[in-house]
């Protein structure tokens, strides 16, 4: 693949990602008007008293008084420009709001991503390179008890065990308030909380690669460009390194660009879980306050960053197998 | 009323972990450091709030959470004693004019805003005339019966009204009519103010810093006109929206107190066990939320007061607050709370009685079908949490006795308000706020000339003269005497005619650590602004 060649797929593939985030905008802010009740009437409700002056100056206020057209119109206008809007609930511009948040979730996923995938692939090629042994048998069993734990438990139990019984790490929050910490000594207070949440989140992903890896190591290794470089005398490491494992990792690569792009909608029950400052709560608090515009926000950056991750999943498969035409 | 407790839905499916966690953390040492707690002995009071407010300024959000949170920054002219009489806050003394009409405030002196402006007359009678009128609807109708309100002197104001109203004197605490600086909302777009979002008030502490989603932080305000006072440094309130968690930050020290909605009830009796925590169920006397079953009379068979009657004595709600609520709150006897005025003690709701409950129906010329059941009806759970899905269960199992079939709904909190908003419900369940009078927090549910398409309006539909005839007369009566005789025929009616099916004085638990004094003080408790309150 030559340089224009990949900058021309680079160029097809920004204009229909911009496409599918235009789509994803649109189709989104219909979606969330289908809830029934809108903020004003929260806001109302939640305010244990409300008249019909209120109800209408809430509305004027957030802009629903206007024809879903033109709603739509401005709040595209707004997009164009990068400007997100305003919530009215929480009196602060939607881009704020979300800045504030998505470095936590994009902390706790990005970790529980690391984790998962080096250590998913690890336990996989382990198991695969030793079938049959009391050491795959182990990794399997941990493999499809991770798989099948719902997330939550597994939260639950690692806050009894690890902060309660053991204090060893703390469970709530992201860092120690009221501290002041600055530099490493706050880098590694924010480590210590990141370590159960990542944890949590990561370990079924992890359960997944561990399995994914084993099963495609062990099918690559019975086919027949294998059997050539056995016969044609190469030594075992290189043979599992750069016949088995590469080709094996390509249902692994696929994978983990769909978990990137799932990423921030899994973090929401972690986020409750530990208490962890992130969008993943940001977007459900909005969704029960009927927040339109912060809602909205937060969809658009999480698919804005889907899509992005989509990409670099589509170029790294064509580096991994350069077989793979890129501008197909 | 309400808030927003549905924060607590997604959590509800950890519950049954809860129940693990929860019975295991008990039986440990309480090991789990609080290092921020006591740093460099410096006084930090950790606690929680449940949901997070969207704001901190009272007033201008009326939700349960900016309530207790903004009330630590912002005063009133007054604070109420648990029987609700007036005592001194923001101002330090007061007279009612032998009119009936005129109101004078003597303001204390040296009180000034966080930003270091002086607090004066002016900014009450800014806050009486401008501000509130335009962003609190509850106060609207009050505080339109205002003919004039002027500041005599720096230290005096003066308000006259335009009618008699007895409870106008119960409208001055800092949940109610909070004093908000007129010199940063005079003028401007009050709901968008950039002042919402960097609170400044008169209160003993400061806006610190607020981390959305993760805590809010409150200092110690050095120049608070009290001298010596606050004692605590500092006030955090932590966001975790997990409930297994709040309870394992209490459990384990990491916060001091619990209050409001942070524990569910039937958690109480794990907290109530410890030695190191107290549990306190008062200072709700002037919110008073009472819950109900909210009927659509306009539904048939509902529309006969007769079958509600039934309804209601098919309840045990003695078996709600003992099994459901754990013995926190009291069990309804009258559409007035026992704390707020007015209260007629001889008034009550008929007995709990299976028998004759089903016996009503068959006069009421509804009889069982060959599969028992009389009549369906939609049934909309309230949404706030696990223990209304509970009190939604026996519900349903209280009303099968008697051959009423209920149609669960479950909807999320936005749904019901808007559903019972559009009356689009035959029965659901509510709490309301009282207020201290009824003309404030009774009326409103009553009145016919309250029937509108909102929520916490008259949404059931009822509608009686005579109820109207009473709760006018007692609005307009300047004589506390005459008001108790309109509201004792106004509960004598509304409990025979039932438009509403009345169950628990609700409260809510507030669980302290024991190094944790003077929290709770008035009939507002939580809500006070925690000047006095010292941590050992």
């Amino acid at each position: 693949m030559d340089a224009s060649h990949f900058l021309m797929f680079l160029v097809q593939r920004l204009i229909k990602a911009l496409g599918v985030v235009i789509g994803v905008v649109i189709l989104a802010f219909f979606l969330v008007r289908l809830a029934p009740g809108d903020p004003a009437l929260v806001i109302a409700g939640q305010s244990g008293a409300a008249d019909a002056q209120f109800l209408a100056q809430l509305r004027q206020q957030f802009g629903l008084d206007k024809s879903l057209g033109t709603q739509l119109l401005i709040y595209l206008k707004g997009i164009a420009t990068l400007d997100f809007g305003y919530s009215h609930r929480v009196q602060r511009t939607v881009g704020s709001l979300i800045a504030e948040r998505l470095p936590a979730t994009i902390l706790l996923t990005a970790t529980a991503f690391i984790f998962a995938v080096s250590v998913g692939v690890t336990l996989g090629v382990l198991a695969a390179r030793r079938v049959g042994t009391w050491a795959d048998s182990l990794i399997t069993v941990i493999a499809l008890t991770c798989y099948a734990t719902p997330l939550f438990w597994v939260g639950l139990i690692f806050i009894l065990v690890f902060s309660i019984w053991l204090n060893w790490l703390p469970a709530i929050g992201m860092y120690s308030i009221g501290e002041d910490l600055h530099g490493l000594a706050f880098a590694w207070d924010v480590a210590q909380y990141l370590v159960l949440p990542s944890l949590t989140l990561g370990l079924f992903f992890m359960a997944l690669y561990a399995r994914l890896t084993r099963a495609s190591m062990l099918e690559v290794a019975t086919q027949d460009f294998v059997r050539t470089a056995r016969a044609k005398g190469l030594k075992e490491g290189p043979i599992v390194r750069r016949h088995i494992l590469r080709n094996a990792l390509l249902p692994v690569i696929g994978f983990a660009g769909v978990q990137a792009g799932t990423i921030v909608g899994g973090s929401v029950l972690v986020e409750t879980v530990f208490a962890w400052p992130g969008v993943g709560r940001l977007a459900f608090e909005a969704l029960l306050a009927r927040d339109y515009n912060l809602l909205l926000g937060v969809f658009i950056v999480t698919s804005a960053m889907a899509v992005v991750i989509n990409l670099i999943t589509d170029v790294i498969y064509a580096l991994v197998d350069p077989r793979i035409e890129v501008g197909a | 009323m309400a808030v927003d407790q549905t924060y607590r839905r997604l959590s509800r499916r950890s519950l049954i972990k809860l129940t693990a966690a929860g019975g295991l953390a008990s039986a440990l040492p309480s090991t789990f450091l609080c290092p921020e707690a006591l740093a460099q002995g410096r006084k930090v009071l950790n606690t929680m709030i449940t949901p997070e407010p969207p704001i901190a300024v009272p007033g201008i959000n009326n939700q349960g959470p900016t309530l207790i949170v903004g009330s630590k920054l912002f005063e009133g002219l007054l604070s109420y004693s648990p029987r609700l009489g007036a005592r001194p806050a923001l101002a330090k003394s007061w007279e009612v004019g032998s009119d009936d009409l005129t109101y004078t405030f003597n303001l204390q002196t040296g009180v000034t805003w966080h930003d270091g402006k002086p607090f004066s007359a002016d900014d009450v009678v800014f806050n009486l005339t401008k501000l509130h009128p335009e962003v609190n609807p509850r106060l609207r109708a009050t505080l339109a019966n205002i003919e004039s309100a002027v500041a005599k002197d720096p230290a005096t104001v003066v308000i006259k009204l335009k009618t008699p109203f007895e409870p106008f004197i119960l409208n001055f605490d800092a949940t109610t009519l909070p004093m908000l600086p007129k010199h940063l909302y005079e003028g401007t777009d009050v709901r968008n103010n950039p002042a919402n979002q960097n609170p400044v008030g008169t209160g003993p502490f400061r806006f610190g810093e607020w981390q959305r989603g993760n805590f809010i932080r409150f200092v110690k305000f050095d120049k608070y006109w009290q001298p010596g006072k606050p004692t605590l440094d500092e006030i955090v309130y932590r966001i975790i929206p997990d409930s297994n968690l709040r309870g394992v930050a209490l459990q384990s020290g990491q916060v001091q107190m619990a209050a409001f909605n942070d524990i569910e009830a039937f958690d109480v009796p794990r907290f109530r066990g410890l030695p190191n925590l107290e549990v306190a169920i008062n200072g709700w006397e002037l919110f008073a939320p009472l819950s109900w079953i909210d009927i659509n009379n306009r539904v048939k068979p509902l529309d006969n007061p007769k079958v509600r009657r039934a309804l209601s004595m098919a309840i045990d709600r003695n078996f709600i607050l003992n099994r459901l609520w754990f013995g926190v709150g009291k069990v309804a006897t009258s559409p007035i709370c026992s704390s707020t005025k007015f209260h007629d003690a001889s008034v009550r709701l008929p007995a709990f009685s299976v028998a004759e409950a089903n016996k009503l129906l068959d006069e009421a010329g509804l009889p069982r079908k060959a599969d028992g059941t009389r009549f369906e009806l939609r049934f909309m759970t309230l949404p706030y949490g696990e223990i209304w899905n509970r009190l939604g269960e026996y519900i349903r199992q209280a009303f099968g006795q008697i051959g009423v079939k209920l149609n669960a709904e479950a909807v999320d909190a936005a749904t019901w308000a808007r559903r019972v908003g559009e009356w689009d419900y035959d029965l659901t369940v509510n709490f309301v706020y009282q207020w201290g009078d009824p003309t404030i927090g009774v009326e409103r549910t009553y009145v016919s000339s309250n029937i509108q398409k909102i929520t916490f309006t008259n949404t059931m539909g009822y509608s009686n003269p005579k109820v109207d005839a009473a709760f006018l007369k007692a609005r307009q009566s300047a004589k506390a005497e005459d008001r108790q005789a309109a509201f004792s025929e106004v509960q004598k009616i509304l409990v025979d005619e039932m438009p509403v099916i009345w169950l628990l004085e609700l409260a809510f638990p507030t669980i302290t650590d024991k190094r944790l004094k003077n929290v709770i003080t008035s009939a507002t408790g939580i809500h006070d602004n925690f000047a006095g309150v010292t941590l050992g």
